[in-house]
């Protein structure tokens, strides 16, 4: 029985452990034989409110790998937004040309909001800072494949730990799976206490650092963000911590042989380029594990597998 | 304190509706979010009242008025010990203590000015949670941010 037919997903918490690795499952098999066309025949909207390079091309590439067509618009500026178009009556529309609608949307909590008016099933493709899903499904995908389990391993979190959503999802989804948790962030940029009390709910360990390297020797994941200037309201406080979690490659040296280096991506100098030479460098196949992810969700929301 | 006193500190009421055990401070705070200062039926209220409960409370007794559902959500927000007391001829007819309701719906404002409800004609809804210290909190169903008793804002 797929119980992910005919579903919205909006938020990671949505899904069960179990429905997790349904998921990921099947995106194993995509991953083996990613060209199989049964959306042939089928219409995907992608609305995108707001601009969005990675999001918007890799579910565009899962939808056309399994040979679906895709209908929508890049930005607010080239829809009915612009003339005053209520989000209730574009989705309502729109959910008349397509049988699922994929939609990014810079107002927080506008993904549940069209799920709930929408006839057909909504994927979250980020709503505001509020959830981002998909990519954490395909953070989970790429740990999983790099250490074999997502069970109990030792995450590490570095950057922008308040703002950063991915962070955020990424904590909830893997306390299900046992993780002990490892937070490397400037003193003004740390998790925020919502998702630490997640953790301690969950009978789970958390530690905050304030260097990278004391944490180093036993990460068997080290998951990167960007420091974003326009999350400081003050921009001297910027000037000081954004250089201050680069990772380089020697810095890797110590680290374990399964420790693999991932990132949500765009990367801005968080990660210096000699890292992308490393084995442990992960990010632009977490990107590609991303196309995977997407098309095992949307077969599995059309209920095509 | 001699029963005539007492009588003389609260009135008796034919019929309406009597809130005691109000949080004294948050005594003005209910008449507001009731919109009672609009409301053209006799109202009395008292505050820092002594109790041997609360130390002091607050009590307001609104003459020919019943409370909806809503309406007692909204006392159970800010008050959470308030006990409401329906009368009908001089007759107690209903004494409970309000409870926190598991959900409210288009009462309170989301205070996360990014949230679709602040932005676009939804309706907010809120679970009403409490965080790892007991704290009451308010867990928008939409933009998912929990708020404290500070930030709620009824609409």
């Amino acid at each position: 029985m797929n119980m992910l037919k005919g579903r919205s997903l909006v938020s990671i918490t949505d899904y069960s452990k179990d429905e997790i690795i349904q998921i990921l499952d099947l995106a194993e098999e995509f991953e083996k034989n990613q060209r199989q066309k049964i959306l042939d025949q089928y219409v995907i909207a992608s609305l995108f409110f707001e601009p969005s390079t990675r999001t918007r091309l890799s579910f565009e590439s899962a939808v056309q790998y399994l040979g679906g067509s895709i209908i929508g618009f890049a930005s607010a500026d080239t829809s009915s937004v612009k003339k005053g178009e209520s989000l209730k009556d574009t989705i309502l529309t729109v959910s008349c040309y397509s049988d699922l609608i994929v939609m990014r949307n810079p107002m927080d909590g506008s993904a549940r909001y069209a799920s709930e008016v929408s006839p057909v099933p909504i994927i979250n493709a980020g709503d505001g800072v509020n959830q981002h899903p998909t990519q954490c499904l395909l953070d989970l995908y790429s740990i999983r494949k790099t250490q074999g389990s997502l069970e109990n391993i030792n995450i590490v979190m570095i950057g922008d730990l308040k703002y950063g959503r991915t962070v955020h999802s990424l904590v909830q989804a893997l306390t299900l799976f046992g993780a002990t948790f490892h937070f490397v962030s400037p003193e003004s940029l740390k998790m925020p206490s919502s998702v630490k009390t997640w953790i301690k709910n969950a009978g789970l360990e958390y530690h905050q650092y304030s260097d990278i390297m004391d944490v180093m020797p036993i990460a068997d994941i080290l998951y990167m963000t960007r420091i974003q200037g326009e999350r400081f309201p003050d921009p001297l406080e910027y000037e000081k911590v954004k250089n201050s979690y680069i990772l380089n490659k020697q810095m890797l040296e110590g680290s374990k042989d399964n420790m693999r280096v991932l990132h949500p991506l765009p990367r801005v100098n968080e990660i210096n380029e000699d890292v992308d030479d490393s084995p442990k460098a992960y990010y632009f196949q977490q990107a590609k594990n991303g196309v995977y992810v997407r098309q095992a969700l949307i077969a599995a929301i059309l209920d095509l597998k | 304190m001699d029963k005539k006193r007492k009588e003389l500190q609260v009135s008796a009421l034919r019929n309406g509706t009597v809130i005691d055990h109000i949080p004294s401070d948050k005594t003005f705070q209910v008449i507001k979010i009731l919109n009672l200062e609009a409301s053209e039926n006799q109202i009395y209220f008292g505050t820092a009242l002594e109790s041997k409960k609360f130390g002091k409370k607050g009590i307001i007794k609104i003459s020919g008025k019943y409370f909806a559902d809503n309406e007692i959500k909204k006392i159970a927000l800010v008050a959470p010990s308030a006990t409401l007391i329906e009368i009908r001829d001089y007759e107690v007819t209903k004494k409970e203590k309000v409870q926190l309701p598991e959900f409210v719906e288009n009462i309170v404002r989301c205070f996360n000015p990014k949230c679709v409800t602040n932005i676009q004609a939804v309706k907010t809804k809120f679970r009403v949670i409490e965080d790892h210290r007991g704290i009451m909190k308010l867990a928008c169903r939409y933009c998912e941010k929990t708020m404290g008793k500070e930030n709620i804002e009824f609409l």
